[in-house]
């Protein structure tokens, strides 16, 4: 079933962006950003935790996950350590995804030829 | 109804056909992104914990952004799905690896050090702000 809910869920945000898209005049930098404070938002409702229960990779593949781990790190954090956690742990989750990203375009730009 | 009225309302048609079917194309092709991330997870589970595992999976699709926006490829890709590509977190790292690239000829620091952020420096913002905010208040309402 995760498969099945996984789909939909990934899908049913890139059709929600899509249909943000094609209709207003949002580009693609104001949909991610949008999306990336809803996603902080749902995490805070305590509702993102349980997405990712049934849709599984589903729920951690779109951008909104970005919003959810930075906060849910950062409240777990803050459950920890007192108030503080809330900046000590802010990257926790999500270190892994950006550094490698940056890592990763670094070694793109050096080696490949930009395309026009 | 005259022939201009009869080509304004099937011109119209067609927008709206051509906007539904790049809703699907996109939902399709997010959807099996998904599916095959799940597919790659439950495979790594095997070797790795349950946590480990997720993390791989998103670095993998990170790792395949980042080398098909170099070969030109991911650009082609996402004119034809469109959502499905930018929103799922493959969008983030061709933002960041396409911005790099394009600012190559500007040099190292100036080119790729400061402008891989051009596009994906808005989700890292607005991701960081909205997450403090959030999480403070969050975090008094929990303390209350």
């Amino acid at each position: 079933m995760t498969y099945l809910y996984g789909f939909l869920f990934c899908g049913g945000c890139a059709l929600a962006g899509q249909m943000i898209y094609d209709n207003t005049k949002l580009t693609p930098g104001h949909i991610t950003s949008l999306f990336v404070v809803i996603g902080s938002l749902l995490e805070c409702l305590n509702v993102y935790d349980f997405l990712i229960r049934i849709c599984g990779i589903g729920a951690t593949l779109p951008i909104l996950s970005f919003g959810h781990s930075l906060t849910h790190a950062s409240l777990s954090a803050a459950q920890n350590e007192g108030w503080i956690g809330i900046l000590t742990g802010l990257f926790d989750k999500t270190a892994s995804g950006i550094s490698f990203a940056i890592f990763m375009a670094f070694w793109v730009a050096i080696f490949f030829k930009a395309h026009d | 109804m005259n022939q201009k009225e009869l080509h304004e309302i099937s011109s119209r048609h067609q927008v709206n056909d051509h906007k539904a079917r790049k809703a699907l194309i996109a939902f399709i092709s997010a959807g099996m992104l998904a599916v095959s991330g799940q597919l790659l997870n439950d495979w790594l589970m095997i070797y790795f914990s349950k946590e480990n595992a997720g993390i791989l999976t998103i670095l993998f699709f990170i790792f395949i952004a980042a080398i098909l926006t170099g070969m030109g490829i991911y650009d082609k890709l996402a004119k034809y799905a469109g959502a499905g590509l930018f929103i799922p977190i493959t969008g983030f790292s061709n933002a960041l690896s396409s911005s790099a690239l394009e600012c190559k000829r500007e040099g190292l620091i100036y080119g790729i050090g400061s402008n891989m952020f051009k596009l994906a420096g808005s989700v890292i913002t607005y991701g960081i702000v909205s997450a403090i905010i959030f999480s403070l208040i969050t975090y008094w309402v929990r303390m209350l």
